[in-house]
């Protein structure tokens, strides 16, 4: 049985369509990430998944339940964090583990190994108020909080948001370590460095999916040679390279700009002498493997042609 | 039913972290109760009266010795013309002129309707008006003593019966009850409840086994306690520090005080279930419940004199029944007997906003 079956699912807020006939599965204990932009529907799709919201049309099941009929079978045996996990600031580290541990009808103790990993972390500050943690260890606490009663999926909406490199890191650890134990997980992020730690992506784009594929079958599928180009001025570069007339695709990366032909024979020697011809310095043209970030970008070029 | 106690278990121990809140929940009865009790006195106490007698025959006399013996007036003096009344006024030192007609008795006699004329300082109008009911109260005893059946224009205010002392005191204690419940119950409610939907808890009480109903009884359950510590605060300093007089049944007035709870709590519900936010759940508390709770219960000014478009639109407002079994019980020892009309449309509301708060709280964020 698949953990997540979802089926041309739709959905609208006003005249906005927030989701456009979403179709996908998660495969048990499988790591399955969303990613996207703001606003490309995730968080509506994780309400959904949640029972917190209802479909226009489409069907959804979790855990072999439909999320509209059975809602309340499903809201007991998931485990959710919200985008804004609202821990309450004013409860200790300990009284917030309580409390959900016992709202969900178990307690810290019964599934203490569970959460240890992450938890062993917290306990130094147990007493301390959850408003005064860092955000590293607001997040922490507050995946503790949904994992405490042992949910077989687990469903976390953009949790390392706001959250430092290090913490950001630890966290997806910690994510591999509870995909060890069986537990089904569906994450979502804006991130696309944290999109290779998963075993199945999809991405999302105006409430649409654009492509499902394990990361390196994303990255493999590419069929462009993707150029890491560098050049004195990269802003006057830009310019530059976005009304040449055989530029298919230019995205600044970091300190470089990532350069796209159209042309099959493309020649790298050749354009780093047209960019010096145009008055260039310290020209670099590279090859470069495509990231995931390339292809999500070239997608989202594809179906803005499209439309 | 472990889920139901940890999160009741956590609502006390919110509101007890929180304590500005809970200064301000315990500090505003007594406060409100000092402050009304000794600030804002609106009785009369040996208001200087001069007479301006035209006639001075005996009835005058009489009608003048009355007023002197009340202990609400003394006369300190006697007027000769009109023109001097100005003068006194603009000095400050009278607070009422009381004028008779020329022939005064004589046309008692002979069946006609002498006039005595009232003229206060309504530089302070809430006085002035006070003074002005007192005298023409006094005026329409004798005038009743004189000849019972015989009827004139002049008015009395019926709530002047039962508070014979016209202590402002004994009336604003129902009023201010009412007006603490109404803050404490559905005002303290409706921002707890939309505090958790606002900081995005709620998705996760709803994504719970929590049943909504738990929620919305863990919710209101701490603030019918609190609210109901009010009640007794209100009443012991009533009793203690300002000798109200309490007539009635304690077991009712406690009863009822409940009664008006639950329907506080039940709208603090129902606008929490329509505010997505503490800030606007906290304006319709304030703008659409405890405003009309003190200006048109009958709390401050009188239903009776109210535009009569006012006077239906109190008919929708709890307060305004509360007040009346209240007054009734504190007063006149009324018992339910008396009393079964006010408290079934309380009864008929507090139902009416339970279902309809039930009936708006969302089992998903739609």
């Amino acid at each position: 049985m698949q953990p997540v079956r979802i089926h041309n699912l739709q959905k609208s807020y006003g005249g906005i369509q927030a989701l456009r006939g979403i179709t996908f599965d998660v495969q048990e204990g499988e790591l399955f990430g969303l990613i996207g932009p703001d606003g490309a529907g995730k968080t509506t799709l994780f309400r959904i998944i949640t029972t917190l919201l209802k479909p226009d049309s489409g069907e959804a099941s979790v855990l072999g339940k439909d999320v509209v009929d059975e809602y309340n079978a499903i809201r007991s045996s998931i485990g959710y964090m919200p985008g804004q996990f609202a821990l309450y600031q004013d409860l200790s580290v300990r009284e917030n583990m309580n409390f959900f541990a016992s709202v969900f009808g178990t307690t810290l103790e019964q599934n203490y190994e569970l959460v240890a990993p992450i938890y062993r972390q917290l306990e130094p500050f147990e007493n301390r108020l959850a408003g005064a943690l860092s955000g590293g260890m607001k997040q922490k606490l507050a995946l503790s909080c949904a994992l405490i009663h042992k949910p077989a999926l687990l469903v976390l909406d953009e949790p390392t948001t706001g959250v430092d490199a290090v913490s950001r890191k630890e966290f997806w650890q910690m994510l591999h370590r509870l995909k060890a134990k069986g537990i089904t997980i569906l994450v979502s992020t804006p991130y696309m460095d944290e999109a290779k730690q998963c075993d199945r992506i999809a991405l999302m784009q105006n409430g649409g999916i654009l492509s499902i594929e394990s990361p390196s079958a994303v990255t493999r599928q590419f069929d462009r040679q993707v150029w890491s180009v560098r050049a004195g001025s990269k802003y006057r570069l830009i310019q530059f390279l976005r009304g040449y007339e055989h530029a298919e695709s230019v995205q600044p990366f970091g300190e470089s700009i990532h350069y796209i032909d159209y042309r099959a024979g493309f020649d790298p020697a050749d354009f780093k002498q047209m960019l010096e011809r145009n008055g260039f310095q310290g020209v670099q043209v590279q090859q470069v493997a495509p990231g995931i970030e390339d292809v999500f970008i070239r997608l989202m070029e594809q179906e803005e042609t499209y439309e | 039913m472990q889920s139901f106690r940890a999160f009741i278990i956590k609502e006390f121990k919110q509101i007890y972290r929180d304590k500005r809140t809970l200064l301000v929940l315990f500090g505003m009865p007594i406060i409100q109760m000092l402050l009304f009790g000794f600030a804002i006195r609106n009785e009369v106490e040996n208001a200087r009266v001069m007479v301006l007698d035209r006639s001075g025959d005996a009835v005058t006399r009489q009608l003048t010795g009355k007023i002197d013996a009340s202990r609400y007036f003394t006369i300190t003096g006697q007027l000769q013309r009109y023109d001097e009344i100005d003068s006194y006024f603009q000095q400050g030192n009278v607070d009422e002129v009381v004028i008779f007609e020329e022939d005064f008795a004589r046309r008692l006699e002979r069946g006609e309707r002498p006039a005595v004329h009232v003229v206060t300082d309504a530089s302070n109008p809430n006085l002035a008006q006070l003074i002005q009911q007192y005298s023409s109260a006094i005026l329409l005893d004798y005038q009743q003593r004189r000849a019972p059946e015989s009827r004139t224009g002049l008015t009395t205010r019926v709530n002047m019966l039962f508070n014979p002392q016209l202590e402002s005191v004994n009336l604003f204690v129902p009023g201010l009850i009412a007006v603490i419940l109404m803050l404490v119950s559905a005002l303290m409610t409706s921002i707890s409840i939309t505090r958790e939907k606002e900081m995005g808890n709620m998705e996760i009480l709803l994504v719970s086994p929590l049943h909504p109903g738990q929620i919305i009884i863990g919710k209101v359950l701490p603030y019918l306690v609190l609210a109901f510590v009010n009640v007794l605060t209100v009443l012991a300093l009533a009793q203690w520090v300002f000798d109200v007089p309490f007539r009635g049944s304690y077991g009712l007035f406690l009863a009822e005080s409940l009664l008006f709870i639950f329907t506080a709590l039940a709208l603090g519900v129902f606008i929490s279930a329509k505010a997505s936010d503490q800030q606007t759940a906290m304006m319709v508390s304030l703008a659409g419940l405890l405003l009309p709770t003190v200006l048109l219960s009958g709390f401050i000014f009188p239903i009776s004199s109210m535009p009569q478009p006012l006077q239906w639109l109190s008919h929708i407002i709890p307060a305004r029944w509360f007040l009346v079994i209240v007054r009734s019980i504190m007063l006149k020892d009324s018992g339910l007997l008396f009393l079964w009309k006010e408290t079934l449309v309380l009864v008929v509301m507090t139902l009416g906003f339970i279902a309809l708060g039930i009936k708006s709280f969302k089992i998903r964020l739609e």
